[in-house]
Order: structure tokens, then C-alpha cells, then sequence
């Protein structure tokens, strides 16, 4: 009886170009749509949606974002605090915008508040802020297109 | 001297493996880290502390204001609007009380047929402490333009909260 002697293994060698292709294409597109802004955004507030608010055209000159919460408590810059107790922080971010030289009134105070939240403490929050001479204020909704 | 023939030339060849795995745990960190964020939007609202110095803004004309109130039920929930624009004082309490209301502010600003009107009105709220503030919004979009078609049709622009947390 004969056998075939084994013959000799050969590496085969796939062409790996447009697996790399692919692959860096991915990961641009996942870099460019990654959003690093997550500090300001607290991502348990659920806003309200609508269908006619505008999205933002133009980046203001300077802007404090404020996320309220149903219970009251306001979320900003990564502290949560007590609309009451709310006076000198909005008065050290007005000082911040002052040494950048932007008006007070050209602050734009965006208030990311939960559906849930009751009207009068965002009316609360907006006196609250006018107290700090602020005035220009952005109730931020969810867009529904 | 020895000159290399032009078949002695060989293939250089990279070894890729490296790359491919740091690319894939690139690729891998990217999709789970990603997240899809609703695409969010504004409604501006400019709204000065009141104070006893006159006003810099001095109108020839004084705009119209249009006070509208918002009303709360048992379960926070909008019960009614109240619309009173100066001449005319209506109710809204059934379940399309936002369209009257645009329908309302429609008619005031559109009285006279001059479309450019609408810059001169102002709608000023009061609206229920308790009153969950997803309706709030609703009533503010109301006030803001109507969908008409794939248009949107700007109404007012000018909306003020009436301050009652300190009366």
C-alpha cells in the first residue's frame, strides 16, 4: 500500500487591506460622533420634548448649565446643591465670565429641567439667578422630530 | 564588485499583528462606550430681575401683552388655561386647550392682518407652582408657532414668567 507523503504545509496568507480599512473607518466615525461633553449633562434628566424649539445656532459668549432635578436639587458643574444655596456659585461663574469680559447680560443660563419637576421650582431657580443680575435664560427640551 | 540581480529582490514584509489588535481594542472601547443622545433644542426666554428704574426700552407703541394662566389639577397635571389679551378673556379646559391657545395668540397678533405684529407681542405666564413642567413647556410651544405642514410658523417670541414666588 502507498501513501501520499504529506505535502508540504504552505502559510496562506489572506489580504488584510481592506479589513484595516474598514476598521480605521470605524474607528474614525466612532471618535468623531463620541460626545465628550458629559460633564454638564446629567443624564437622568429626562427633558420634556418639542417640536418647534430651535436647536442652538450660535455657541453663547459664555453659558452656565444648570440640570434640576424633580426633588429640586440642581446639578451644576458636577455638584449638586440646593436651589437656595445656588447664590455663590452663580455669582462666581458670573465673576468667571467678567474676567473673560462678557457681559452679564450675554450669559445664557441653560436650564436642563426634569419633565417631572414642578413649574414653581423653576420659576425659583430663575429668581434665584436674577438675583446674580442674570437674564438671559434657555429652557432646554428634548427635540421631537 | 558584485552587483544583486534584479529576481534577487526580496518582499519585505511588516508584521501587522500588533497594529490589528490595538485597532481592535480601539474599535471595541468606541461602540461600547458609544451612547445615542436625543439631539436637544432651546426656547429662549429673556427675562430681566424687576426693578423700580425706568425700562431702557421706550416703545412708541407699548406691545400687546397676552397673559396667559396655567392651572393645575390633583395630579400636577394642566387642568385649564386662562388667555387674556386686553379686549378678549377666554377659557380653555378640554383636551385641545393648546390649540386654542395658539389659536388664540394667532388671532391677537393677526387682528389687524399685519404679519409684522407679531414682533409687538408678549406673552406673559403665570402658571401653578405644582404644575409639572413638561406642561409648562407644551403651553410655551403653543405660544411659540404652529406647525403648518413642513413649515413652522414663528408666532411670538417674547415670553416672560410671571414672578410669583415673591408677591
Amino acid at each position: 500500500m502507498r501513501f501520499n507523503r504529506r505535502k508540504k504545509s504552505e502559510i496562506l496568507e489572506g489580504d488584510l487591506t481592506p479589513m484595516i480599512d474598514m476598521t480605521f473607518q470605524l474607528i474614525a466615525f466612532f471618535m468623531i460622533i463620541m460626545n465628550f461633553s458629559k460633564v454638564d449633562r446629567a443624564e437622568e434628566i429626562m427633558l420634556p420634548t418639542s417640536k418647534l424649539a430651535k436647536p442652538p445656532q450660535t455657541v453663547p459668549d459664555y453659558q452656565i448649565i444648570l440640570n434640576l432635578n424633580p426633588d429640586g436639587t440642581v446639578k451644576a458643574g458636577g455638584n449638586l446643591n440646593e436651589i437656595d444655596l445656588m447664590r455663590s456659585l452663580l455669582n462666581r461663574e458670573v465673576s468667571a465670565a467678567k474676567r473673560e469680559g462678557v457681559d452679564v447680560a450675554n450669559i445664557a443660563v441653560v436650564i436642563r429641567s426634569h419633565e417631572e419637576t414642578p413649574t414653581g421650582q423653576v420659576q425659583k431657580l430663575i429668581a434665584k439667578c436674577q438675583e446674580s443680575d442674570l437674564e438671559n435664560f434657555v429652557l432646554r427640551v428634548k427635540e421631537d422630530r | 564588485m558584485k552587483f544583486l540581480k534584479k529576481d534577487q529582490t526580496e518582499e519585505i514584509k511588516l508584521n501587522m499583528t500588533a497594529m490589528i489588535d490595538i485597532v481592535f481594542q480601539l474599535l471595541v472601547f468606541f461602540i461600547m462606550t458609544f451612547k445615542v443622545t436625543a439631539m436637544e433644542a432651546d426656547f429662549n426666554i429673556r427675562m430681566p430681575a424687576a426693578s423700580d428704574a425706568p425700562p431702557e426700552e421706550i416703545f412708541e407703541v407699548p406691545p400687546t401683552v397676552i397673559y396667559v394662566n396655567l392651572r393645575a389639577g390633583q395630579e400636577r397635571e394642566i387642568a385649564g388655561i386662562d388667555v387674556d389679551d386686553g379686549v378678549n378673556q377666554k377659557s380653555f379646559n378640554d383636551k385641545d386647550m393648546y390649540l386654542r391657545l395658539t389659536d388664540f395668540v394667532e388671532s391677537t397678533i393677526t387682528t389687524d392682518g399685519d404679519p409684522s405684529d407679531a414682533e409687538e407681542v408678549e406673552v406673559e405666564f403665570t402658571i401653578a407652582e405644582v404644575l409639572k413642567y413638561r406642561y409648562t413647556v407644551q403651553a410655551i410651544e403653543a405660544v411659540s408657532g404652529k406647525v403648518e405642514g413642513d413649515t413652522i410658523k414663528t408666532l411670538v417670541e417674547k415670553i416672560k414668567f410671571r414672578n410669583t414666588l415673591n408677591n
